[in-house]
């Protein structure tokens, strides 16, 4: 039982296991919505080979009592097949991916590509004054790599939102 | 291709219409409440040339999903709804938020422009998916012929499984109109909807122990037990003798205990009654069965029973540990906990505490003495609690199954107070919505499913305005709905928070420019009554009842009459005003408590 009086808010990566079918999301985000949750981030995609699954992973936070609330509202949506709390569940991997534009000549431009190469992202497209990397990994490697572009020239990011995934051999689906 | 397999491929085809009805009477629809228009003309046109299903033209759609509920609770059949697109779907909102509150099982078919036209603001276009989302416990939007029947059939089984509730069907003209094959309802389990019903024997045995060794324990059940079956109702009683321990009820759940039985304590809540309220309070095992810890039930949470343990049986596990944390968890079906619980409580070899239980019940009876509700009539202006305390002795002196409705407001809690239930589905309200304008169209449905039964409509002369235009059905259908008007001239409910929280300052709360209500009821070919003096109100119940037709009685009734007890909003059970005389300004009530509702 989540202790009502424990106010502290905790971060929650969910992954759900829905059906591939229109409204999905809309069901998903106004249940959110509705109820007055946070959305820290929000991914989908097909997952199966048929395209019938999708994958949603939430990053969302609250008490526990709210966190268990979100989980079981999930659950009892029609087309949701299995909603698991990886944070709560065990160890489990969250990765993010980000595209970031760098605007920048000279000294900046090196600068960029020196540190690029120490977060290991990578170049997807350069001009002579503009560098767009690619990169992913945790949300917090992220947020470092873009404090640094900050006073170098960062124009422009555009970021996917975690995706998460239990470590060891079990799955979603058990 | 030969001749004889082409006939056979013919013969299945059939037009969208079709199919409809076809898997409507396969998930046994034997009524339709609805509406024509436009986009739904196919399937007026399919019921035409049919005789399976019955269609009832209600006078709005509001009063069609209405219908489907009253038709729904006092059967435990799924309600059915056909509404055409645009306004007609809009208008059925009220409806499906009030079954989503209610947890009644509904299907409501609603027309759609054609698929081709969708998103381009099409006459009688509204995004129907997109508003009734959150009114809904689940819809579609069918875009593929091939799906239709499929999709009827799962609208049939969520609308049912599980906690029950109203489910849409969007229909675009083009898939009513056009040609496909009708395919029988799966066998195969749903692919991902699939409640759980059967509750885990280990918590089943924890509620036990817990039960077992209380000295103060009460069961407190709400509509879940009703929905749950008759069964369900049964057992609960069962188990409530079997374990010597008192019994509340929700609103909802009014007639899962029976009213006389000596273990009963009334309801619980806002205008619950003394005992069972402080019973909640100083309990020290409650065994919550199939209700969930609404507002208007626990009143402040942080006070809400402070020593007891707490047992939470429901078949939505999203409505435990939502508002109060409890202890002992248990998801399933009402009927099938009831059922595992007696098993257990015979298994179960640990002794009850005798002493402490008779020592309870003392204190439950010195609470009782209190009489809360009891009230004075005299002289001759009609107390509303009277009226209804008359029209309960009467109708039970007639001995006809009787089934009450409501509209929303002090009469809503005067019948919930004064009238008794012994039966479980004889009692439709709108409690977790408050609809005004629920109760008359919900007598139609409960009439339809029960021609021979008395139905009541216990209202005020707000209320029975905001549906007023079902006297038409009534008299198309020959229904004969009793209307019971308690008429205070006043939004009673209203007037009563205006007094005790805003200084009596009565701001739009009159009823002013009522109309006749006689008249009102003679132009609708029904029969009216005006009733304004105490020494009259038997024989004015006595001509409603004795009258073959539908009726409005209306009966001038006290016009500052409260309703109490009552705890007011942001206050502990044991904060409860029992009457005007203590209630001293409701002092109890902070800021804080004013926010409520
Ligand atoms: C559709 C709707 N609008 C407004 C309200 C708020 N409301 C609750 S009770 C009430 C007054 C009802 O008056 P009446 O039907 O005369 O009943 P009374 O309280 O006088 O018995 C109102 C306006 C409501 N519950 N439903
Ligand atoms: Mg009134």
């Amino acid at each position: 039982m989540p202790d009502p009086s424990d106010t502290t808010f905790r971060n929650a990566t969910i992954a759900v296991l829905v059906e591939n079918e229109a409204g999905i999301l809309a069901r998903v985000v106004g249940l959110f919505s509705g109820r007055g949750y946070n959305i820290e981030s929000l991914t989908v995609a097909p997952v199966d080979e048929g395209r019938r699954l999708s994958r949603i992973t939430i990053v969302t936070s609250g008490t526990d009592m709210v966190i268990e609330q979100i989980k079981a509202q999930l659950d009892r949506l029609v087309p949701v097949h299995k909603v698991a709390d990886l944070t709560l569940e065990g160890p489990h991997l969250a990765r993010e991916m980000m595209l970031i534009k760098v605007v920048g000549k000279g000294e900046h431009r090196s600068e960029a590509l020196r540190l690029a190469d120490a977060f290991r992202a990578r170049v997807v497209d350069a001009t002579t004054e503009s560098l767009v990397f690619e990169m992913t990994g945790a949300g917090d490697k992220l947020d470092a790599f873009i404090a640094l572009m900050r006073p170098i020239g960062l124009k422009e990011i555009s970021r996917t939102g975690v995706v998460g995934i239990a470590r060891g051999a079990g799955g979603l689906l058990a | 291709m030969s001749a004889t397999l082409q006939t056979q491929t013919e013969a299945r085809t059939m037009t969208g219409a079709e199919i409809v009805l076809q898997a409507l009477k396969e998930n046994g629809v034997e009524v339709i409440f609805g509406y024509p228009g436009g986009a739904v003309l196919p399937l007026y046109d399919a019921l035409f040339q049919q005789n399976a299903i019955r269609h009832i033209l209600v006078r709005h759609e509001q009063a069609a999903v209405h219908a489907a509920e009253g038709y729904a609770r006092s059967t435990g059949k799924v309600g059915c709804v056909l509404v055409t697109s645009g306004p007609g779907a809009t208008n059925a909102v009220t409806g499906l938020v009030d079954a989503l509150l209610d947890s009644v099982p509904v299907v409501c078919l609603t027309g759609q422009v054609p698929t081709h036209l969708i998103g381009n603001d099409a006459f009688q276009e509204a995004d129907t998916t997109g508003i009734t989302r959150p009114a809904t416990k689940h819809n579609y939007l069918v875009k593929d012929i091939g799906k239709l029947a499929a999709t009827v059939h799962e609208a049939f089984y969520v609308a049912r499984a599980g906690r029950p509730g109203p489910v849409v069907i969007d229909l675009p003209k083009d898939i009513l109109i056009g040609k496909g094959t009708y395919q029988e309802a799966p066998q195969a389990p749903h692919r991902s909807y699939r409640p759980q019903t059967e509750p885990e024997a280990g918590a089943i045995r924890e509620a036990v122990a817990l039960l077992k060794g209380a000295k103060r324990p009460i069961l407190y059940s709400g509509g879940g037990v009703i929905n749950a079956g008759p069964e369900a109702s049964r057992l609960l009683t069962e188990f409530v003798r079997m374990t010597g321990m008192p019994c509340t009820n929700t609103l909802m759940g009014l007639g899962a205990c029976p009213a006389s039985d000596p273990q009963f304590l009334g309801m619980l809540g806002m205008h619950g009654t003394y005992e069972a309220n402080l019973a909640m309070h100083g309990c020290d095992v409650m065994l919550n069965i199939g209700a969930r810890f609404d507002d208007r039930v626990t009143g402040r949470l942080n006070a809400f029973s402070p020593a007891s343990k707490k047992i939470h049986a429901d078949i939505d596990p999203s409505s435990i540990n939502k508002n109060v944390p409890v202890d002992v968890a248990i998801v399933g079906d009402a009927g099938r906990v009831l059922q595992a619980l007696i098993e257990a409580w015979k298994e179960d070899d640990a002794a009850q505490d005798k002493a402490a239980l008779a020592a309870w019940w003392r204190q439950i009876d010195a609470w009782r003495a209190k009489q809360c509700l009891g009230y004075v009539q005299q002289g001759s202006i009609i107390k509303p609690q009277h009226a209804v305390r008359r029209l309960y002795e009467m109708t039970r002196e007639l001995g006809r199954d009787t089934y009450i409705t409501t509209e929303v407001g002090q009469h809503q809690m005067w019948a919930a107070q004064y009238f008794g239930f012994e039966k479980p589905n004889r009692w439709m309200t709108s409690g977790g919505l408050g609809t005004m304008g629920y109760g008359l169209p919900s007598a139609m449905g409960v009439q339809i499913a029960h021609p021979d039964a008395l139905v009541i409509d216990i209202a005020g002369e707000a209320s029975i305005l905001m549906n007023i235009q079902e006297m038409g059905t009534l008299a198309q259908y020959r229904l004969p709905v009793k209307i019971f008007i308690l008429n205070n001239e006043y939004m009673g409910m209203v007037r009563q928070w205006q007094e005790l929280l805003h200084g009596s300052r009565y701001s739009e709360s009159y009823s002013a420019a009522l109309p006749d209500f006689v008249k009102l009821a003679e132009s609708f070919h029904a029969h009216g009554i005006r009733v304004t003096r105490a020494e009259d109100l038997d024989a004015g119940i006595r001509e409603m009842l004795a009258h073959p037709g539908p009726v409005i009685a209306d009966i001038a009734v006290a016009k500052d009459e409260n309703c109490f007890p009552m705890i007011p909003s942001g206050a502990a059970h044991n904060e409860m005003i029992l009457g005007a005389g203590q209630s001293g300004g409701v002092a109890g009530v902070t800021d804080e408590g004013k926010v409520l509702v």
